[in-house]
């Protein structure tokens, strides 16, 4: 049983929320060459230790939360900005997950 | 010589049961210690003799060691072929290129043991159900190599056909069915959509009232589907390609993969490195780790797979039965073991260890196809990678790296296409050309946008 740190709702258990999967930049599709779209849709880093990761708190918040994950531990941590401790507002930023603006 | 031994020790020992055994057991250090090394762990040196009715006998009567299935070699500075992964896919590729193209100076390297991935964490599920026409060959081949496998290797796999049954509780599962049953028929697979009560005919213990929760309307069977032992298909690879040449090299681990100018020339292994212009990458879950040292980046995404066996009762069950609606598949064993997978956990992970969650959610969706099962008792469960792929098809062939072979994405699927994945790698990688069968299967099909979508009868379906 792992737990995720909710910043809304604190740390829950993980079956309360539905994964989106990595963090994946959307570049603009007015400009991106179709294998920029390609890599965007398809390819996933999908490291063996940490990633950060969409998720939404479908059973609490009912938002999505980025969530930095160990992915062999299992261990996970709020996801934090470069240089601050401050959680990460996915609302101002593009969480990359495709239906990540339903729940706003 | 070893048997008249014992019975002149026999002989001169003190009659009764006590020193009958301490007299064997002297025997049997005696002869250890100056036998053919087996149980010491010294690798023999020639290639394996032949098992027979024949050489079983001799054994019998002479309580002989059989030599070891393979053998240990150093690790040599240079192979024409290095495979990464030493499950099924990669040493029946090496079996296939040794056999079929002539080419033994191949390096089969694993990190863990041999088989000690997703070839020996599967269900071992074998069926060619599918729902693309590529698909429907590609596995239907696979079939075909897994019937004739027990000669071919000279090793008894145990394959048994049984019949595969996938249930449909609702309307566009049935429709679903029927789909995948015309597509198999068009390829020359046998398959048809039959009833309920056919249903409770090939599985009596199956609940097919039309009062529970899930009622089953109908299923998609398929014949020639049917289980074999996981861990004998691997020993029996590893046994054949051992004796046409092949070097198997465990506990090697590959650290990383040279790359020259757009060209494989060897990896880096813990044991030294290797050059080779040909590196072939067959690591399932860990498959993007060993594509990110050449610089390859793959759509695939490593999920864990959970299963679980009971305690082995008497054979009642003969079919596989599968469930997509309830996550579910069950299969009993010639050792009498019910085998039950799910489908894959609902987040990335390489962590493979099992979760209570898992449990509890196929225990329920098990009695609610089999409630007479609600006293047996579950002995253990474990996990495998799976590496996921957007299409749930594999990703075969080379890539934008000369050199650089790719057998990966195989998900839930990879273990019913071995022996089919290692004839046509090997015949890509000696022939440098892509084999008709996978074509469908490059990499570059992403960029193309020509999927190849099997997950309506691959996502829980095995």
């Amino acid at each position: 049983m792992i737990q995720l740190p909710c910043p809304w709702c604190g740390p829950r258990n993980v079956a309360e929320f539905r994964y989106s999967g990595e963090v994946t930049p959307r570049p603009d599709p007015a400009t991106a060459t179709p294998e920029q779209w390609r890599d965007y849709l398809y390819i996933r880093r999908n490291p063996s230790g940490w990633v950060d990761e969409t998720w939404y708190h479908g059973t609490g918040c009912r938002r999505f939360i980025r969530v930095s994950r160990h992915t062999v531990s299992n261990e996970a941590r709020p996801a934090v900005r470069t240089g601050t401790t401050a959680p990460v507002d996915v609302t101002s930023t593009d969480s990359g997950a495709p239906d990540a603006g339903g729940a706003r | 010589m070893v048997c008249v031994t014992r019975k002149a020790d026999l002989g001169r020992s003190a009659p009764g049961p006590v020193d009958r055994r301490e007299a064997y057991g002297v025997a049997e250090i005696s002869r250890n210690g100056t036998g053919n090394g087996h149980r010491r762990g010294i690798g023999r040196t020639k290639a394996s003799s032949r098992y027979s009715a024949l050489s079983l006998i001799r054994h019998g009567l002479t309580r002989g060691d059989w030599p070891r299935a393979w053998r240990e070699h150093d690790v040599a500075s240079s192979y024409d072929v290095v495979i990464v992964g030493g499950g099924v896919h990669g040493l029946a590729t090496a079996y296939y290129l040794a056999r079929n193209h002539g080419i033994t100076n191949v390096a089969v390297v694993d990190k863990g043991y041999l088989g000690g991935g997703g070839s020996g964490r599967n269900t071992a599920i074998l069926r060619s159900n599918y729902l693309t026409p590529e698909g429907v060959r590609f596995y239907d081949r696979s079939l075909e190599l897994y019937r004739h496998l027990a000669a071919d290797l000279n090793f008894n796999v145990m394959f048994s056909r049984r019949g595969h049954l996938t249930l449909a509780h609702n309307d566009s599962s049935l429709r679903t069915m029927r789909w995948r049953a015309e597509v198999n028929k068009c390829q020359g697979v046998d398959s048809e959509v039959i009833d309920p009560s056919q249903v409770k005919e090939l599985v009596p213990y199956l609940d097919t009232s039309q009062s529970v929760r899930y009622p089953v309307l109908g299923a998609l069977y398929h014949p020639p589907g049917g289980i074999i032992r996981h861990d004998a298909v691997v020993w029996g690879y590893a046994r054949a390609a051992d004796a046409l040449g092949v070097h198997l090299h465990q506990r090697t681990e590959v650290t990383g993969i040279d790359v020259q100018a757009g060209r494989v020339t060897g990896v880096q292994t813990n044991r030294g490195p290797i050059s080779a212009p040909i590196v072939v990458n067959c690591t399932a879950g860990w498959s993007t780790l060993i594509s990110d040292m050449a610089g390859v980046r793959t759509p695939v995404q490593t999920f864990p797979l959970q299963a679980a066996v009971t305690e082995p009762v008497r054979p009642f069950l003969h079919a596989v039965v599968v469930s997509g609606t309830l996550h579910v598949y069950v299969s009993q064993t010639d050792r009498g073991e019910l085998v039950f997978g799910a489908s894959v956990d609902p987040f990335t992970s390489y962590s493979m260890r099992g979760s209570l969650e898992f449990v509890e959610g196929l225990a329920g969706h098990v009695l609610e196809l089999m409630p007479s099962l609600s006293k047996m008792r579950l002995l253990r469960q474990w996990a495998g990678l799976c590496d996921m792929t957007p299409d749930y098809s594999p990703i075969m062939g080379e890539t934008q790296v000369e050199g650089f072979y790719l057998d990966v994405g195989w998900g839930t699927y990879g273990f019913k296409a071995g022996p089919v994945s290692g004839e046509a790698m090997a015949e890509a990688v000696a022939t440098r050309a892509t084999p008709e069968i996978i074509s469908a299967f490059g990499l570059d099909r992403f960029a193309r946008g020509e999927l190849v979508g099997e997950k309506g009868a691959a996502a829980v379906g095995h």
